[in-house]
């Protein structure tokens, strides 16, 4: 670039580094933004998480000195790990590879983009300051059921609950809007070449977990606004004798089943290139799995009354084979991973452990599902531990897992440096310890019969597990020590990765680390899902002429910025 | 196996095309994304229309509430508001068809007429809630009040949102800023529109006459 003369239109103004960081348009900047923002909402969600370990570590009210500050915590823990970490992060991770794997300049809409993270660090804040409120932040669980959320006395009678909702919008409008983006940028923004069964595996989960995200995200807004309408202009939705609690689990979970897969499928998508390429293999069963990923995504609109057993309101035989089903397109993926590493040259570097942590903590997580799908099960574990082992296997044991592999995988990618081998091997051997110990005692603690969301117990043989789970949930947290010293460090003085650390597969490692402002000066051939590998072994041409070369560069850049402009282009 | 010069051959003209050019090929970005928008609008407002529903049978044996009896009459004020909300989806059509074609002038007469309908719509939306705030029918007044301020309310804002973009593409078309090959904003704006008058058709149905 450096030879070529840019017309002046092209030449960017000069600014500051933090001016630079607050007003970016930039997918790359904007997706550090995400992976930032979130993990500081993963520290907060995890004192929350500490501090209600904390207190059940032994019998009796130690902590807290009232059990609703306790539900505040819990319920403030869920929301932020939920809300503001887990679906964030992912989106963040997306953000920052799909425009690169598809060969694109930027996202389709950058500045709704840049909206869409900008609008996170609000609802936080929004969120956390229940805690100023009269009367608390929220704390009726992360769900929010009324009649606990209606305005009563004994039920939310503060303005927590009411800034919990306004927040809980603002991030679902957050989501939609990312969403869009998303679609829109898979559809219309990939490079000549790239077809749709040419996409990296990361880019259709992306691709469904957006398709999700438009068509569930706006039924939970629904049911939020009219939660807001019950609680401050005297609606009667929710609230007895006219109107039906039900209707709101059925309106929340219409949503938030859908979500779950929001959560996890991009994990999925991470471990999919991640597994692949440290097994020197292509992905085992590239078309089936795609397919297994839309069916989940299809499937899972029509299985949110799982949650709903025991309301006695709901059809239990439709929801529970439905549930069933779900494993189906699941075991297909477990078999794609698995074979794919079967007889490969596995190399056991950090990324690689953590997709392994991810496919066997994941197995766990999927089959005590399997298993709560059962409806007689369910009626026995209903509201217990149980329930709370199986989620946290499911989004810490899955999510976080496969979260952490794809921040050791592209890390080198957006900053140029790698991160270190031996402290990134400590990071996984204490969280995975850490988390063996705090949520497998909790499929104990639920057979035993302890409900979720209590403060104080006075079962005896409940006192072990529950102790176990605290030292283990203060494990997980100090495995975090290790992780952050490592970026710490690496930022500074880690090893410099080069273009392709890992001789990846995607498009993302044929550009330098970290990628210029438009990505790519030249793209290689893409004739397969693996251009990158293609373009290595000399299968297609050398160096390529696809995609835009110097003199596109600028152009492209130019309308990577101004494409949400529409027509004043 | 290396195949360069059929790669330079092969991949020079056409593609270079596709990459500075993605909107030009089938539907464009912006026209995508307020589809994609309006997807997630009609998932919004199924969840409204799903709760309206259970209100409904779970309160059948009283519905329209004996209080509130004939007071919402399908052949009153609403009836004219209906009338003018399908013609300024009409109206706003036009507009399309206008700057396809190059026409500024009609363009910007159409749009105006549109913008106009839609205050007007909006006016007479504010004339309804009057009159049944003076029957004493208001958000809190049961369930019949809460589902028909809710859902009108919901789409009276929709209507509102609509109007603003109709106000900022009649200025751009004002500033001569549409052309017959550049007018996505239009499109785009019209399809929000012609969606707004589908849910008030629906919702009109449902309130008014089921």
């Amino acid at each position: 670039m450096a030879t070529h003369a840019l017309s002046p239109a092209a030449v960017p103004a000069y600014r500051g580094g933090l001016y630079e960081w607050l007003t970016t348009t930039d997918h790359k900047k904007i997706g550090i933004l995400y992976l930032v923002n979130s993990f500081l909402m993963f520290l907060i969600g995890g004192m929350f998480a500490l501090l209600v370990r904390a207190e059940l570590a032994f019998p009796q009210l130690q902590i807290f000195t009232n059990e609703h500050v306790y539900n505040e915590s819990f319920s403030i823990h869920a929301t932020v790990m939920i809300f503001l970490f887990i679906i964030p992060v992912l989106a963040g991770l997306g953000n920052y590879a799909v425009p690169l794997m598809i060969g694109a300049p930027d996202m389709a809409f950058p500045r709704i983009n840049a909206l869409s993270f900008w609008m996170l660090p609000l609802g936080a804040v929004l969120l956390l300051m229940g805690f100023f409120t009269e009367g608390g932040a929220a704390a009726a669980g992360w769900t929010s059921y009324p009649p606990l959320t209606e305005r009563g006395p004994l039920n939310a009678p503060g303005p927590g609950q009411d800034l919990w909702i306004v927040s809980l919008i603002l991030i679902g409008t957050s989501s939609i809007l990312g969403g869009i983006n998303f679609l829109v940028t898979i559809f219309k923004m990939r490079a000549p070449g790239m077809t749709l069964f040419r996409l990296p595996i990361m880019v259709w989960t992306m691709l469904v977990t957006s398709v999700l995200v438009v068509m569930a995200t706006p039924v939970i807004t629904s049911a939020l606004v009219m939660l807001f309408i019950d609680r401050n202009y005297g609606g009667t939705f929710f609230t007895p004798p006219t109107g039906q609690a039900v209707l709101y689990q059925n309106i929340f979970w219409f949503y938030s089943h859908p979500a779950v897969y929001v959560m996890v499928l991009p994990a999925m998508g991470v471990i999919s290139e991640v597994l692949p390429v440290f097994s020197r293999k292509p992905l085992f069963g590239y078309k089936a799995f795609i397919f297994a990923t839309a069916g989940i995504g299809a499937l899972g609109f029509s299985v949110w009354a799982h949650h709903m057993f025991t309301t006695g309101a709901v059809f239990l035989p439709f929801f529970a084979l439905m549930t069933f089903l779900i494993a189906v397109p699941t075991g297909v993926k477990m078999f794609n991973w698995i074979f794919t590493m079967f007889r490969g040259q596995l190399t056991f570097s950090t990324p690689l452990i953590f997709a392994v942590g991810f496919l066997t903590m994941f197995l766990i997580g999927g089959i005590n599902g399997a298993f709560s799908a059962a409806v007689p099960v369910d009626f026995a574990l209903h509201d217990t531990y149980w329930v709370v082992a199986h989620l946290h296997y499911v989004l810490f044991g899955g999510s976080v897992f496969g979260m952490f592999a794809g921040i050791y995988y592209w890390f080198p990618k957006m900053t140029g440096r790698l991160l270190d081998e031996g402290l990134g091997k400590v990071h996984f051997v204490l969280m995975f310890i850490g988390f063996n110990l705090t949520f497998f005692p909790m499929h104990m603690l639920g057979i035993k019969g302890m409900p979720r969301r209590i403060a104080d117990y006075a079962d005896p043989t409940w006192n072990d597990w529950n102790l176990a789970a605290t030292i283990g949930g203060f494990l997980i947290a100090a495995s975090m020590l290790p992780f952050m010293w490592n970026v710490f460090i690496s930022l500074r003085n880690g090893k410099i990765a080069g273009d392709d650390p890992w001789e990846g597969n995607t498009l993302e490692w044929a550009t330098s680390s970290p990628p210029p402002a438009y990505n790519f000066d030249r793209l290689p051939e893409i004739r397969s899902e693996r251009p990158v590998f293609d373009a290595r072994h000399g299968i297609v041409g050398h160096g390529g002429h696809g995609g835009p070369d110097e003199e596109e560069a600028p152009k492209a850049l130019e309308e990577g910025r101004h494409d949400d402009q529409g027509p004043t282009r | 196996m290396t195949a360069e010069a059929p790669a330079i051959t092969a991949g020079h003209g056409a593609p270079h095309a596709a990459a500075s050019g993605h909107a030009q090929r089938g539907i464009s970005n912006p026209i995508l994304g307020m589809i994609l928008f309006i997807t997630s609008e009609v998932m919004f407002f199924s969840g409204l229309f799903a709760a309206y529903f259970a209100t409904r049978a779970a309160n059948a044996n009283d519905w329209p509430p004996r209080v509130f009896e004939g007071i919402l009459d399908p052949l009153g004020l609403i009836m004219i508001a209906t009338i003018i909300l399908v013609a300024s989806s009409f109206t706003c059509q036009f507009a399309v068809w206008s700057i396809r074609r190059g026409d500024r002038r009609g363009f910007i007469r159409n749009t105006a007429i549109t913008f106009i309908l839609g205050v007007i719509f909006l006016g007479m939306q504010a004339i309804d809630y009057a009159i049944l705030f003076g029957e004493g029918m208001t958000l809190g007044s049961g369930p019949f009040g809460t589902t028909y301020f809710t859902l009108t309310g919901f789409h009276g804002a929709h209507v509102f949102g609509g109007v603003l973009m109709l106000g900022v593409i009649l200025y751009r078309g004002m500033a001569g800023q549409f052309s017959a090959r550049h007018h996505d904003a239009v499109e785009a704006v019209s399809l929000y529109w012609h969606f707004v008058d589908v849910v008030w058709i629906l919702l009109f149905s449902i309130l008014y006459l089921l």
